[in-house]
């Protein structure tokens, strides 16, 4: 028999349509983060770690690059005999069929995958987070406080917390109250998107939402609300390490820029708890005699002639002779030519920054000066061009063609 | 290239390489910061379309075997065909066995031989490197109907390029090989061989009975060389970058070599990639007091002190203040705050304490041993 005490399912459908042209033509928890990693590699990795061998990955948005990432599980150890990596995307049935109407409609819709182990415990998880947690730690609480659903919970700051889905909770750490983005938070505690729940009692909420044709099919908005209504036992799990959910490009920057911090909060380089991901064929970098790195993070592949400082560089990238790269996040095989002048931008995976552009290094008004420049996905970038801060680039640019902030679009 | 049967032959001499090779076959050692020698021939077999390969192992093979596994890596943890490690026979465990050659070894193995479907053989040494696709090789080898194929590089005489123990091949202008030696002292340059020989299976077959036949067994002096005019030997010339590992001294300038931004580019891509073992390591870390340059650095290092004209392999950790020049720094290892090396290769898992000084000259390399604490 294959039983399974609990199915972990990954909700990896969303277009982050707030991280605009990183998402053009991928899901978000195909994003690129952390010099190699995607974002699914997060949730993916702990449930390895955390010894889940059965995973069901959820999907709708622009799929075909996360499934072929994904593959058949191998990087995390996911190819099993019984078990394993599934991906699951929204299917057409002999009567109807139809997409994915919200978290837990698409939870709903693979109850039958989910049956096929007969589980005890459903761990639900979002695709697009970054943290390293062990959630058997989560299981095993509850279990010891025979909960109906725990909610992994996270601290964040007071000013940041009407963001998120915050619990008010008792004491005990029983959840009283579920606020989805407050306008006056009464708590920090947020929801970090990770639920354990008992899956028969689940399954028959996820029955009547399904039924409901006013809910919007959401596990936030209408399954955690209706279960506290009801008063079923609902316990707060606290998790007291890195969490980050990069909804937008300037969070996506950020989180990369946390890893260049003396003392990350998020620790890659522990060998006990590695997190997986594809790895590229290519061979060690190489730093020639005229470059120079500092603070920073590079991955296999990449050719350096020139200077970088502060960034975050992919596999397979070259930078030219007399390059200045400085604050910023370069995804895989990116060339940037000779003489280019770099600071706080995005460059997407393949784009080519030809020789002497300056991307990001100047301002067309006065207050662009925090902005990130993003050079989206393979875009040409001509010699000599100047593109300023904060202007998002997704299709090539001519040459000497002074570029204004949105005219690309 | 499907109808090629790769073998892989590990009998090589690993005298001048002791320090590094005394826990493991030359093979199993780690090169370019993140392979271990082995890779590259066996990418190159696969690149190019050869999907059956057996390794014929010598000794102290766990390293290799911990390595390859089910050869996944490589494509071929495969249902049909894929690699096969091919181990000694049973003697050579036994106190006072004399070691014989090859031969006696692929004679011990003519079940794989005759099981697999391929009609022609490329068998190869692991311990010369280089990037080649085979295909046009093979394609020699038919069309000029040769009985064995000998592949080579034309190497410059230069008193810079030292070859120990490296096997001469001499060709007409059509490419017949005239004359071939395995040369015991050290040359500077010629037509070099790369010790790798294309041939139908039936001929390696016939070659090892007749060899074995008379108490003969060595595959390229016995088998190849003194039978030159028997059978049509041709030759091919390789013309890439090729180095030869079978010194410390060899060695060293091997990796160093890949601190040229060409040959570290057609080493590792110009017919295709070389596979490794994965070790899923983030990426490599440069801190703020980090001084790099001209160095080939591999992911999950942490450097924060100054690498100068080194090869730093996964995993290793330069605490502030070290200084690393002209240095081979294996996986894991540990080099201590202000901690001074020059010309120092560091086996894996080694630990260098704090304020160190290690400090060789350029024609000594020091080889620090796996494991050790300094």
């Amino acid at each position: 028999m294959r039983v399974k005490e609990c199915v972990a399912m990954i909700l990896a459908g969303g277009q982050g349509s707030r991280l605009g042209v990183l998402t053009n033509t991928l899901a978000k928890p195909a994003v690129f983060f952390g010099g190699k990693y995607r974002l699914i590699d997060f949730s993916l990795s702990n449930c390895y770690n955390s010894g889940f061998d059965t995973v069901g990955v959820l999907t709708q948005y622009q799929p075909l690059e996360l499934h072929s990432y994904i593959g058949i599980g191998s990087p995390w150890d996911l190819d099993r005999r019984t078990g394993g990596v599934f991906i699951l995307p929204p299917f057409v049935q002999a009567t109807g069929g139809e997409w994915y109407k919200g978290t837990a409609n698409s939870i709903y819709q693979n109850a039958g995958f989910i049956d096929q182990y007969f589980p005890e415990y459903v761990l639900v998880l979002s695709g697009d987070h970054i943290y390293k947690m062990d959630y058997s730690l989560m299981l095993k609480f509850h279990k010891e406080t025979q909960a109906d659903a725990t909610i992994a919970v996270v601290e964040v700051p007071w000013k940041e917390a009407s963001r998120f889905g915050i619990m008010d909770t008792s004491p005990d750490g029983r959840i009283v109250e579920f606020a989805e983005k407050p306008a006056n938070p009464k708590n920090n505690l947020a929801s970090m998107g990770v639920y354990i729940f008992s899956w028969e009692i689940l399954k028959s909420y996820l029955d009547s939402d399904d039924k409901n044709a006013a809910s919007s099919h959401d596990f936030g908005k209408n399954v955690i609300p209706a279960m506290l209504n009801d008063g079923r036992k609902m316990m707060a799990y606290a998790f007291d390490g890195y969490w980050k959910d990069v909804g937008t490009i300037e969070s996506l920057w950020e989180a990369n820029m946390d890893l260049l911090s003396d003392k990350p909060q998020l620790d890659l380089y522990n060998k006990q708890e590695k997190v997986y991901s594809v790895n590229p064929t290519s061979p060690p970098q190489l730093i020639a005699a005229s470059g120079k790195v500092k603070c920073s993070l590079i991955s296999v592949g990449c050719l350096i002639f020139g200077e970088v400082e502060n960034s975050v560089l992919f596999s397979g990238i070259q930078i030219g002779p007399g390059a200045v790269v400085k604050n910023s996040v370069i995804m895989p095989r990116a060339k940037i030519g000779a003489g280019v002048h770099i600071e706080k931008a995005i460059i997407g995976p393949r784009a080519v920054i030809e020789d002497g552009c300056r991307v990001g290094c100047d301002k067309s008004q006065a207050d662009d000066e925090d902005k990130i420049t993003v050079i989206g996905q393979q875009v040409l970038v001509s010699a000599g061009t100047i593109v300023p801060n904060g202007a998002v680039v997704d299709q090539p640019i001519m040459p000497l063609s002074r570029f204004t902030e949105g005219g690309a679009e | 290239m499907k109808d090629v049967l790769g073998i892989i032959n590990l009998h090589e001499n690993e005298e001048l390489l002791r320090e590094i090779t005394r826990l493991r076959p030359l093979a199993a050692v780690p090169f370019g910061g993140r392979y271990r020698i082995i890779d590259f021939i066996l990418s190159n077999m696969v690149n190019s379309g050869i999907s059956n390969v057996g390794i014929v192992v010598k000794q102290q093979y766990r390293s290799l075997m911990d390595h390859l596994r089910s050869g996944k890596e490589w494509d071929l943890a495969r249902k049909r065909d894929g690699l096969f490690i091919l181990p000694p026979p049973d003697h050579v465990h036994y106190a006072n066995s004399i070691y014989k050659g090859d031969l006696e070894h692929l004679h011990n193995q003519l079940d794989f031989l005759n099981r697999s479907s391929q009609q022609y053989v490329l068998i190869a040494s692991s311990h010369i490197l280089y990037n080649m696709d085979f295909g046009e090789a093979f394609q020699f080898h038919l069309d000029k109907e040769a009985d064995i194929t000998v592949l080579y590089k034309d190497e410059p005489v230069s008193p810079e390029n030292r070859f120990s123990l490296a096997t001469v091949v001499a060709v007409n202008s059509d490419g017949r090989v005239t004359d071939m030696g395995i040369k015991t002292g050290r040359i500077h340059g010629g037509k070099i061989g790369l010790e790798a020989f294309i041939m139908s299976k039936k001929l390696l077959l016939q070659i090892t009975e007749d060899c074995v036949s008379r108490g003969e067994f060595d595959l390229a002096k016995e088998g190849i060389i003194k039978n030159l005019s028997r059978y049509k030997v041709y030759g091919f010339g390789f013309k890439g970058y090729m180095a030869k590992i079978n010194s410390i001294q060899a060695y060293y300038q091997a990796n160093m070599d890949l601190l040229n931004p060409g040959i570290w580019y057609e080493l590792f891509n110009k017919s295709g990639p070389i596979y490794t073992k994965v070790k899923d390591e983030a990426a490599a870390n440069y801190r703020e007091d980090a001084a790099v340059s001209n160095s080939m650095v591999a992911n999950g290092c942490v450097i924060e002190g100054q690498v100068v004209n080194s090869i730093v392999f996964r995993g290793v950790r330069v605490h502030r203040g070290a200084v690393i020049k002209n240095c081979i720094i294996m996986q894991n290892s540990e080099i201590g705050n202000n901690a001074v090396l020059e010309n120092v290769i560091c086996d894996k898992d080694v630990k260098i304490t704090a304020d160190k000084r290690l400090i060789s000259d350029k024609n000594y390399i020091m080889v620090i041993e796996k494991g050790m604490v300094v």
